[in-house]
């Protein structure tokens, strides 16, 4: 019998599958309570920036046809986008970083899918119960009632969403306008449509696809499997405490039943499901680590709930590292082992382009120079013997004050500015100002010298900047 | 959409396309279901598939919305295809064009400043070159436009007048600097070798064109040179200032086009000179060139 080979057999499996509901239980214990602080903190400031006044116009506001991005007291101008690139850069570092360490803590905590889908889910608590009601509520035919509970719940969600879109948008567009045209319904094409399409994709993220988008969308849950290593931080079981898992024979009071197991050759897992049922993205975290978990520690709260009641240590689920799990190291051991070299390249990379980050914006100066040679002539010859070279000065007041500015040049005997040497702008003003420079005859190398344009603005010292350009003898 | 050389690309283009479309159809559709041979004991979504010595390929399905997204990938790429260009010489129901985006955009610009522009047309040019805002339009306009040849500071530049002194070749009422602006002008010297004499007369006629000014020359080859002048007489004037209506300089002040040394003089006699300004009508137009003009004029007229 056993030499027959088993006959292969044709089965049908469907290639796309139908996203099973995940009904996540609610779960209070010490990291809920972290994830809400999380919640409250981030949405406090998403929602609340738009509102705060700084120098008579809106403290954060990224005006994009204006091109100008207000930071407080920060005025940032498209000649400034590297400062965007440098922030993104130091995100990443402090990611790898983070990641390196501590695991998906951004996933767990503060990521806006997760707060969006916690805000969510709180929501759907209110309006259509807990876990299990909410379960009984899908399974019933429809009713009036099951409708109207329905349907507040997207009431609610489409409420938060359209709020959402409008803050998103305030950042572009003045709040307050913003609020006038929505109030007077004159709101243009474009505000419109991403006011609601930012409330379309927090209403469909948060609301239908949660975990499908950590799953299937996501590309920093792909890459950051580059980041950990054994000494990253993960959520785990602890197997060999647990297993085997077996439920507890009820005894009429809980001290019998806890006396009872204690005979038992059971491990410490009394296989209650908690754990499963409190999980949001559907994962039996005793079956190790998995590529879908998000690192949020519901099953942690969840898990220490139980041994708390069934008087058993806590920490059968728990935050540790896969080497720290398999050689059984206390949390002072796995602290030890943070201090190690990727940490360390990550921390220096990160405080290397934070330093450059931080010092380049204090040291800005509000003040922008761009010398433009004029193409047409290299150089020429005016009254006696004496040389010429046009220049075309754009300077840029990126102040939110008008200055006086005075031009003087260096960098060659004799040289001096033809042309005004002081000039008077506005706010935020640009202007392009031909600059005629001269040397006498005999003076500088034939063919291309180096020389220097200084803008000093007379109000601030601080304020100057410096720009070399090329002055041309002609041969 | 008329760069196809024969109506046959139009039609290969849009079946392939077409064809495509389909092709991602169908395979989706029959691969949401798969048959496939499973051993007994082994799990239905394992493939079999073993990489890197212990990577097992898994057959787990893909959700079912992303499925959906592809349809719906397909159903919007045939609404565009039937909306706008895309399939061979199709233009598309919408008829878009990016020509026609682009005079959308010239219209809306045109909508926004022309009646600004008109307001000054209707002014007269120096009262034009006495607004400070229009200066500062004119100047914007001169810095894209005409800086490239004369120069940001409108000093010119061999060959290219300097604007701002009051020396002009076709003459600088605000009217004739705008005529120049509008249509352009062509100034041609023909070469004049032949009519002035030997290399010896071209010489001292240089020689006699630089006492003029009172620059720099030979008194002694600038008295032998002035018989021979009258060669030179029906454009430059007898007494040598020039005629604006043909655009011949002055060659009594010190202000050279191409130069002042008796060398460049002496070129400019047997080789002859030609030099073109572009008309810029219809590039500009009108209402623009007259803002211009006046900020030109005011370059020499400050109030």
């Amino acid at each position: 019998m056993s030499d027959v080979k088993p006959e292969p057999q044709v089965a049908v499996i469907k290639m796309y599958a139908k996203r099973e509901e995940i009904y996540a239980r609610e779960i209070k214990g010490r990291y809920a309570s972290i994830r809400w602080l999380f919640v409250w903190l981030t949405q406090i400031v998403f929602y609340g920036l738009p509102w705060l006044t700084w120098n008579d116009r809106q403290a954060v506001l990224f005006d994009l046809a204006a091109r100008k991005f207000y930071i407080f007291g920060l005025v940032l101008w498209p000649q400034d986008f590297i400062y965007l690139a440098v922030l993104l850069i130091m995100s990443a570092w402090l990611l790898f970083l983070v990641t390196a360490i501590a695991g998906r803590v951004w996933c767990g905590f503060s990521c806006p899918q997760t707060v969006y889908t916690e805000i969510f889910m709180w929501v759907e608590r209110m309006i259509e119960g807990s876990r299990s009601a909410r379960m009984r509520l899908d399974k019933q035919p429809g009713t009036v009632a099951k409708y109207a509970r329905k349907l507040s719940k997207h009431a609610v969600w489409g409420m938060i969403a359209l709020w959402t879109g409008f803050t998103f948008v305030a950042y572009f567009t003045p709040l307050r306008e913003l609020a006038a045209s929505v109030a007077q319904f004159t709101l243009g094409p474009w505000e419109t449509f991403w006011i609601l399409f930012y409330a379309l994709a927090t209403y469909g993220n948060a609301g239908w696809l949660r975990e499908q988008v950590c799953k299937y969308m996501c590309p920093y849950a792909r890459f950051q499997s580059a980041m950990f290593d054994r000494d990253s931080l993960i959520i785990t079981y602890d197997e060999e405490r647990g297993e085997p898992r077996g439920a507890l024979a009820r005894k009429s009071t809980l001290a019998e039943t806890v006396a009872q197991a204690a005979q038992e050759t059971h491990g410490d897992c009394i296989d209650c499901s908690l754990c499963v049922q409190v999980c949001p993205v559907g994962i039996d975290i005793r079956d190790g680590l998995q590529y879908e978990c998000i690192g949020c520690a519901a099953c942690i709260d969840a898990c220490n709930s139980v041994m708390d009641k069934i008087d058993k240590p806590r920490g059968l689920i728990r935050y540790s590292t896969e080497n720290g799990m398999q050689n059984k190291w206390s949390v002072k051991q796995l602290r030890k082992r943070v201090l190690r070299p990727r940490v360390l390249i990550y921390t220096i990379g990160l405080l290397v382009v934070a330093g450059l980050f931080f010092f380049s914006l204090v040291v800005r100066t509000p003040l922008k120079l761009d010398v433009i040679r004029d193409r047409g002539a290299m150089g020429r010859e005016v009254e006696d013997g004496m040389i010429e070279n046009v220049y075309r000065l754009r300077i840029m007041n990126t102040d939110e004050a008008p200055h006086r500015f005075r031009i003087t040049v260096s960098g060659l005997d004799t040289i001096r500015l033809e042309t005004e040497d002081e000039v008077a702008m506005d706010a935020t003003e640009t202007r392009a100002i031909p600059a005629r420079i001269r040397i006498d005859h005999g003076k500088g190398e034939r063919g291309s010298n180096k020389i220097w344009i200084q803008v000093q603005s007379l109000t601030d010292e601080n304020v100057r900047v410096e720009e070399q350009a090329v002055f041309i003898v002609p041969r | 959409m008329a760069d196809f050389t024969s109506g046959f690309w139009s039609i290969y283009i849009t079946v392939l396309t077409l064809l495509g479309i389909l092709g991602c159809g169908v395979l989706l559709w029959a691969q949401s279901k798969v048959k496939i041979r499973v051993v007994d004991g082994q799990p239905a979504q394992n493939t079999g598939h073993i990489w890197d010595e212990d990577l097992s390929e898994l057959n787990n399905p893909m959700p079912r919305w992303w499925m959906w997204m592809f349809y719906i990938s397909i159903v919007f790429s045939l609404g565009y295809l039937f909306l706008y260009p895309g399939l061979g010489s199709y233009a598309g129901k919408l008829g878009w064009k990016s020509v026609g985006a682009y005079q959308e955009e010239l219209q809306k610009a045109e909508a926004e400043y022309g009646p600004l522009f008109d307001k000054y047309l209707s002014q007269d040019l120096q009262a034009v070159a006495a607004d400070p805002q229009a200066r500062a339009i004119g100047e914007r306009l001169f810095l894209t436009y005409c800086a490239q040849c004369h120069g940001s500071d409108a000093r010119g530049n061999k060959g290219f007048p300097n604007l701002t002194d009051r020396d002009w070749l076709y003459g600088g009422a605000p009217e004739v600097i705008k005529a120049s602006i509008m249509d352009g002008r062509a100034g041609v010297m023909p070469p004049m070798a032949a009519a002035v004499g030997s290399d010896r007369d071209v010489e001292n006629v240089a020689h006699y064109v630089l006492s003029l000014s009172g620059s720099t020359h030979d008194p002694i080859k600038a008295v032998f040179g002035k018989s021979k002048f009258a060669a030179c007489a029906a454009c430059h004037a007898a007494d040598g200032s020039g005629n604006q209506a043909l655009g011949a300089p002055n060659l009594t002040d010190k202000v050279w086009l191409y130069g002042g040394s008796a060398e460049t003089i002496m070129e400019a006699v047997r080789k002859g000179r030609s030099n073109s300004m572009p008309p810029f009508r219809d590039f500009l137009g009108e209402a623009k060139v007259h803002v211009l003009s006046a900020y030109v004029w005011g370059l020499s007229n400050p109030k």
